[in-house]
């Protein structure tokens, strides 16, 4: 009988060869955090008895969440961090570096068959590069900061598998919101998700990390990708270990098998107030908005800034709408200023922010008030995400995003 | 392990925002985040929980952001134990880890109602409504999350172990 690639990566990381089912203790490749949970790991491993962190080279800090501090709370944890940072030389990324997952894999830190945890739920972003890559909370955290290990069951592992060419402005983020839709909130709780076929070969690393971000919103542990070509050319840049890619054997046991035409699929909308409220954007089309946000680790890398200025360049946002752009890392917006895509966007309307979570998270900037209505590019609609609990949140393409801000309403891409 | 309480009882979906918005990322210290806990679907839920209430929800609770805070908010709130007919996967890392028991059993939400006493044996796997003499089997926990309760998370267990 094969192997899952979560059985694989984790028979590695164990010492032990494993399946679905089994509890291991794992030795963990690489630790990321963001900034505000960070600081209670940090506290967590000294309460544990631990001073220092195992290995400060595999230890990645990302100030993110509240970047630049929007609270005296949040700039007190940032001094700290970057004190304890100072002190024990891990990495730490200060302020307008990115968010977490973006830094983490330009900086080459995720590469195939590792064991990736962060103390940030969207950490499955890294299953883009064949990783196994799982959030967990600060005393989990804590405890790999002591150790290095952490314990994990081995999940069972749902393929799903996408044939079939993405149509004119549909992307990366329309697949997976169709697929979130399909398998549910809590479809794929406490299991792994392999994302195979033609279509997940032909996207690009970006949006392959569009996919794979979005994993925990099916309550997935992980969502994983298999390394090939184009993994190992982006990772060049990055990388100084040898690679080894993993895959999921053809003979694994599967718990099942979801297939996907993407060929079919029509732009698509996740309505309030959950992830999985998913309908083709046909369904919700004339839904006056408020503001439109185009960001996040889901969707603010360089290709979702280009599609968004495709549809907004030489026109202007409606007057109704605010539109605001979080590159996801300071490169991003680096490459976006030279190509000239900042220039279509601002001219277009568009308020630019720091590059980090933006108004994703509801705790740092772009509000919404009561009775307000966002379109974000970002990853959850929860009632209360983005501000106010009697605001609505509709999750959308960048692509449908920005056809939206033009019009001041839900807008099918296509007919732009 | 056995825990006697009052219960609250919720529907389908509680996801950390609504356990814990986003504007307390940037707290630290439990007990201010637990003067907030369940404010996404009950403004006055800090002032009507008592110490050693039991949450009884629907499917999912918990899902979304790997935030300890959410576990720790219901915690220092008083909270004794959740159990659901789901959990969501990192809410219920987190909860065992802070020493606050997350129990998995489809069919609690049948036999019991708000207000009603719940005895749950974390051990034998039983969850047992008193008033009505109703009673329910789940999976119990494996002996080594038993063990991180009994030492009253994963701090105090770590710290004992090395």
């Amino acid at each position: 009988m094969g192997k899952t690639a979560a059985e694989k990566i984790l028979s590695r990381a164990s010492g032990v060869e494993v399946e679905a089912g089994d509890y291991v203790e794992a030795e963990v490749d690489a630790a990321l955090m963001p900034d505000l949970t960070a600081l209670l790991a940090f506290r967590a491993m000294r309460e544990m008895g631990y001073e220092r962190v195992w290995d400060p080279d595999r230890v990645i800090v990302v100030l993110d969440h509240s970047a630049p501090a929007s609270t005296l709370r949040a700039a007190s944890i940032h001094r700290e961090l970057r004190r304890l940072a100072a002190a024990q030389g891990f990495h730490l990324y200060d302020v307008g570096e990115g968010v977490c997952h973006q830094v983490f894999a330009e900086e080459g830190y995720a590469k195939p068959g590792m064991l990736i945890i962060g103390a940030d739920s969207h950490t499955c972003t890294h299953g883009a590069f064949g990783a196994f890559a799982t959030g967990v909370g600060s005393t989990d955290m804590g405890a790999i900061l002591a150790t290095g290990r952490i314990w994990l069951r081995v999940p069972e592992t749902i393929e799903v598998k996408v044939e079939g060419e993405l149509q004119e402005r549909v992307s990366a983020k329309d697949l997976i919101l169709h697929i979130v839709g399909l398998i549910g909130s809590d479809g794929a709780n406490y299991k792994a998700l392999e994302f195979k076929g033609e279509t997940i070969k032909a996207l690009s690393i970006s949006s392959r990390m569009t996919l794979c971000n979005m994993a925990i919103e099916m309550g997935a542990k992980t969502g994983i990708i298999e390394a090939d070509e184009k993994t190992i050319t982006y990772l060049k840049g990055g990388m100084s270990n040898p690679i080894e890619p993993v895959r999921g054997d053809p003979d694994a046991e599967y718990l099942k098998t979801i297939e996907v035409d993407a060929s079919k699929l029509e732009p698509q909308v996740a309505c309030p107030h959950s992830v999985d409220n998913v309908k083709p954007v046909g369904e919700v089309e004339g839904e006056a908005v408020d503001q439109v946000v185009i960001g996040s680790c889901t969707n603010g890398r360089l290709e979702d800034l280009e599609a968004a200025a495709e549809i907004l360049r030489g026109r202007h946002i409606h007057r109704n709408v605010r539109l605001l752009v979080v590159p996801a890392s300071r490169k991003v917006y680096m490459e976006a200023l030279r190509r000239g895509i900042i220039d279509i966007l601002v001219e277009a309307g568009a308020t630019i922010l720091s590059p980090g979570c933006g108004p994703c998270f509801g705790g740092h900037i772009g509000l919404l008030a009561p009775g307000e209505v966002s379109l974000s590019t970002t990853n959850r609609n929860f009632r209360g995400r983005q501000g106010s609990p009697e605001a609505e949140v509709y999750l959308c393409s960048p692509e449908t995003a920005a056809a939206s801000a033009l019009k001041g309403e839900i807008t099918d891409p296509r007919w732009i | 392990m056995k825990i006697r309480g009052r219960v609250w009882k919720f529907g389908d979906g509680v996801n950390t925002d609504l356990i814990l918005p986003g504007r307390y990322l940037d707290l630290t210290d439990p007990e201010e985040m637990a003067r907030h806990v369940m404010e996404g679907l009950d403004q006055d839920f800090p002032m009507k929980v008592e110490s050693g209430d039991i949450i009884v929800a629907g499917r999912g609770f918990g899902s979304g952001s790997s935030r300890e805070h959410a576990a720790l908010a219901l915690k220092h709130a008083g909270v004794s134990a959740i159990i659901a007919e789901s959990i969501a996967r990192i809410f219920f890392r987190n909860a065992i880890n802070v020493g606050l028991p997350a129990l998995e059993c489809p069919g609690i939400t049948d036999i019991v109602e708000e207000g009603e006493t719940l005895e749950i044996d974390l051990e034998e796997g039983v969850a047992y409504n008193p008033e009505r003499g109703l009673r329910i089997k789940f999976k119990p926990l494996p002996e080594f999350l038993l063990n991180i309760l009994r030492a009253g998370g994963l701090v105090p267990y770590t710290r004992g172990r090395s």
